[in-house]
């Protein structure tokens, strides 16, 4: 019996280690915009920062997310929606414009391949 | 040579440092001063001060700021656009004139001012019409909350800017004008883009979107390795140095503070962001996903790539209108168990105003210090916590309630958990709060009213 390939050894790291971020808002509406630390992330960040994960991380704090690629930044683009508490000046949130949403993603784990991850961590913020 | 045209940053926002526009007329050579006043709810802000005062209604620091800088700008030939008139962008125009007058600038100053953008005395006339202006985001007609409008003003684009600059004008005042369009006016003055040029106007918003929030793409607020941005005691503000085929560099005056790197403007790029591919303004529309960057010296970021497509048909507008009353409550709990403090209190807190009858659209509590920005991402705080703030916020449609939790606050100190400090400033304020409703309208029906005059000072 032939030999399986050997799935490549990956480990999760914090999406801080891979990307940074910046976010505003839009109605009741963030966006984050998640750009990679290095091109060689990017790939990475289209591969595991999906829409349903990204809205998995933030159950019960967004209704929706939407996700755009601008491969020329090596960013993404999301879109949570319902994320601001009514938004604008109606909502009581200290974070009402969501201006801190970037961060609360990079809070995200996500699973890349152990050679990467330890370049990473080393060159970690 | 070929020729380029420089604008500068002076005001990402209302109340941005006051120091900026005068140390980029001072720091180094500019053509254009760019300043940009209006965010969402600004103008209603604005409006309700000119209804208890005809005379205001603009950026009321925007003069004292002018009576600073314009002999320099006179001096060095520099150009100003702002849009710091608001909903009195006349006044603001004949503010700006006096101040010239006043500094023996007679002759000197040419000041442009753009109107047309109000349409809040219209709107009857434009419902009546069959313009529903309903809500872009939920799709409600204004009829639902007609009579509680409290301002409303199309967005224009750069073409009364060019006009006003085609005319001489050396400072131009306008009430809502775009953020980009008081970066793409300049240009499109200076070197004469066609207005269907779509790739060079979308170019021209890209670099007004780079620069409209001052230093957030010169090092400010920037994460990317944010403890070696030094020097932000003094912070450069962003210019664009801009060439007739639409490339564009960004950079800052040297011996100022920040970065200008391909990080800090990709940063800007993304802020605020929806679609990248449809970056609508009422010029065009801009496709993000084909800017290129590339860092071109120090603190310069080179900027080509640009296309775009053709404007639409209809303009934004942004209504305000009163919603009701808030206020915000906060005590602060220290160690030992200080979470566990603020989560009693917040018990008692909510029993008493449920004990009083007291309705309310929202309670909303958050904890500074464990999850007030996070949420729950924040995961369980360490039981160590050296203090914790208890943050209550409470919305209403009538203001009596929301009066009444205000008087809620300070009496937890003594009647409630211990090691409780924080409550000097007294009790909360309550505030009205004025909504944002954003709405389309053809821009047939707002163009033949926008005005451009010059004023002589």
């Amino acid at each position: 019996m032939a030999a399986k390939p050997k799935p490549a050894a990956t480990r999760e790291v914090q999406l801080r280690y891979l990307a940074h971020a910046r976010s505003g808002d839009k109605g009741d509406t963030a966006n984050v915009g998640l750009i990679a630390l290095e091109p060689e992330y990017y790939p990475v960040l289209i591969k595991q920062v999906t829409r349903a994960r990204v809205a998995r991380h933030f159950r019960g704090m967004v209704s929706g997310v939407d996700r755009f690629e601008l491969p020329n930044l090596n960013a993404l683009n999301f879109l949570l929606h319902g994320a601001l508490d009514g938004g604008g000046t109606i909502s009581l949130k200290t974070d009402a414009q969501g201006k801190v949403y970037s961060t609360a993603l990079l809070r995200m784990m996500v699973p890349v391949p152990t050679t990467l991850a330890r370049r990473a961590m080393k060159k970690a913020p | 040579m070929t020729k380029t045209i420089r604008i500068a940053a002076g005001q990402g926002f209302w109340g941005d440092w006051l120091e900026a526009p005068v140390r980029q007329i001072e720091a180094g050579p500019i053509d254009f001063l760019m300043m940009d006043y209006l965010a969402e709810v600004t103008m209603s802000i604005m409006q309700k001060q000119r209804s208890r005062n005809p005379e205001a209604g603009y950026a009321r620091d925007f003069i004292p700021l002018m009576e600073r800088i314009l002999p320099n700008v006179v001096k060095k030939g520099v150009r100003v656009i702002t849009n710091a008139g608001g909903v009195n962008p006349e006044g603001c125009a004949e503010a700006v004139v006096e101040v010239a007058r006043k500094a023996g600038l007679k002759g000197k100053v040419r000041v442009g001012l753009v109107s047309g953008d109000d349409i809040l005395d219209r709107l009857d006339e434009l419902m009546a019409g069959g313009h529903s202006l309903k809500d872009m985001d939920t799709g409600r007609p204004l009829s639902d909350v007609r009579d509680r409008v409290l301002s409303a003003n199309a967005y224009l684009g750069m073409a009364p800017v060019v006009k006003a600059l085609d005319r001489g004008a050396n400072v131009v005042v306008t009430g809502r004008v775009t953020d980009t369009g008081l970066t793409l006016g300049p240009l499109v003055h200076s070197f004469g883009w066609a207005r269907d040029d779509w790739d060079r106007i979308a170019a021209g918003t890209v670099a007004g979107h780079i620069i409209e929030c001052g230093a957030q793409s010169s090092g400010g607020n920037l994460l990317k390795d944010w403890r070696s941005v030094t020097g932000l005691d003094d912070p450069g503000f962003p210019i664009v140095e801009a060439r007739e085929d639409g490339t564009f560099e960004v950079y800052k005056h040297p011996n100022t503070g920040g970065v200008v790197s391909v990080a800090s403007v990709t940063e800007q790029l993304v802020y605020e962001m929806g679609d990248p591919t449809n970056y609508i303004t009422p010029d065009g529309i801009a496709d993000f996903t084909t800017i290129q960057l590339r860092q071109a010296g120090r603190n310069r970021v080179a900027v080509r790539g640009i296309t775009g497509g053709p404007r639409t048909d209809m303009l934004k507008v942004s209504i305000a209108y009163f919603y009701g009353y808030k206020a915000v409550g906060t005590l602060t709990y220290s160690w030992p168990d200080a979470y566990d403090k603020a989560k009693a209190a917040d018990r008692i807190l909510r029993a008493r105003l449920k004990n009083l009858g007291l309705e309310f659209e929202q309670i909303l509590t958050e904890y500074i210090g464990v999850d007030a920005t996070h949420g729950r991402l924040a995961g369980p705080p360490s039981p160590d916590l050296a203090e914790v703030e208890l943050r209550v916020g409470v919305r209403a449609r009538e203001r009596e309630p929301v009066d009444r939790f205000t008087r809620e606050i300070a009496p937890l100190v003594l009647t409630g958990p211990p090691s409780v400090t924080g409550f000097a400033g007294g009790r909360p304020r309550v505030e009205e709060i004025v909504a944002y409703w954003p709405a389309l309208i053809d821009r047939r029906e707002i163009e033949p009213h926008v005005r451009v005059d010059v004023l002589e000072a």
